[in-house]
């Protein structure tokens, strides 16, 4: 089988889990693949505000769950890409409206019809996330190098190993270099010694995202991003590419313009 | 506890390896379940199990946890008393 349907989660709050699916989903679609991405969220929706798709929800995944529509009639088509499409969270409810094997079902009818299911799931360990992790081929986590974000992806990793959801990868977000450079900032290879699991992306702190989520533009969009060259390295490793990693040197510093120039000097 | 004297002669350790040391010893007792103070008791009664068949010098035992990829490990280095002095004692 292969792995199609993947789970956003971080334990903690705040790290980057729907500007991560958002994206994704995004580049995977861009592709050209059939996307479905689902806010699990249930309650405090925001995967559809981060995509600009907010104006457009008539049903949502509990509606779906309770009979009141049909799957299809609760996936909401993108604006921009006529393949990628967003299955909402219902906002008026908790978490416990959908159950884990609720989850199995809608994403096995899923399945079949497109190349790739994203969930978005809530922060913390309790149903939500077991919603969220259920139906997963894939679990992505997301950190950030900061001691609590790290702290809270260990956590994240036991429990669905514990469950025997894996494999698990890991998204390193908000990455700034300079910091790392200075010492003053955990480094990827720390966080990849202190979680000892394999790693899928690097992403750098880049004040576009937020430009981008003011929008409602995922930034895999915009070509000069640095940020959204990562999310759609991110997208090509899953589709099976050998993508390096970004080299995050500030490449407007003095090193980056002298290695620049030593080596087109040297070509 | 870093001084003045640490800071500018450069002793004191970046942040980040402040915050890596910190973190790998609160993922061991986070993924082993068991605070720091239990893991003090743990080594108390071993030892005191392990002194009742051989000679040891408690002081020099040393138990750790360690981290090997996602897997814990508790190491013990324990070295044993040589055993002739107790015999050379009954010849005498």
């Amino acid at each position: 089988m292969t792995k199609k349907v993947i789970t956003i989660t971080s334990g903690k709050g705040g790290v980057g889990k729907t500007t991560a699916t958002a994206n994704i989903a995004t580049a995977l679609a861009f592709d050209g693949a059939r996307v479905v991405c689902i806010d699990a969220d249930i309650g405090l929706r925001n995967l559809d505000v981060v995509l600009g798709l907010e104006n457009r929800i008539v049903y949502d995944l509990v509606d779906v769950v309770e009979g009141r529509c049909r799957l299809r009639q609760a996936m909401i088509r993108d604006k921009r890409l006529p393949n990628l499409f967003l299955i909402p969270a219902a906002q008026t409810r908790d978490k416990t409206a959908v159950s884990p094997s609720d989850m199995v079902r809608l994403i096995n009818e899923l399945r079949t019809e497109c190349d790739w299911v994203l969930i978005d799931s809530p922060a913390g360990i309790e149903r939500g996330f077991r919603n969220a992790i259920a139906p997963a081929d894939l679990v992505v986590v997301i950190t950030n190098p900061e001691i609590s974000a790290v702290r809270d992806a260990d956590r994240i990793i036991g429990l669905v190993e514990a469950e025997e959801k894996g494999p698990v990868q890991l998204v390193l977000n908000r990455l700034k270099p300079e910091m790392v450079k200075r010492e003053d900032m955990l480094s990827p290879d720390d966080v990849l010694e202190l979680l000892a699991i394999e790693l899928i992306g690097i992403v750098p702190e880049d004040e576009q995202v937020i430009l981008s989520t003011n929008r409602g533009v995922p930034i895999v969009l915009d070509g000069r991003s640095q940020a959204g060259q990562a999310f759609r390295n991110i997208a090509s490793r899953l589709e099976g590419q050998n993508v390096p990693f970004l080299n995050l040197e500030d490449r407007n510093g003095f090193f980056g313009r002298l290695s620049r120039m030593i080596r087109s000097g040297g070509d | 506890m870093s001084t003045f004297f640490d800071r500018i002669l450069g002793r004191e350790k970046r942040s980040a390896r402040q915050a890596k040391d910190r973190l790998k010893l609160v993922l061991i007792h986070d993924r082993i379940d068991m605070n720091p103070g239990t893991l003090e008791t743990l080594k108390d009664e071993l030892i005191e199990v392990i002194s009742r068949h051989v000679d040891i010098d408690p002081g020099a035992v040393q138990i750790e946890m360690t981290q090997d990829g996602r897997q814990q490990r508790l190491i013990a280095d324990i070295p044993i008393n040589p055993s002739g002095r107790r015999r050379s004692r009954k010849n005498v």
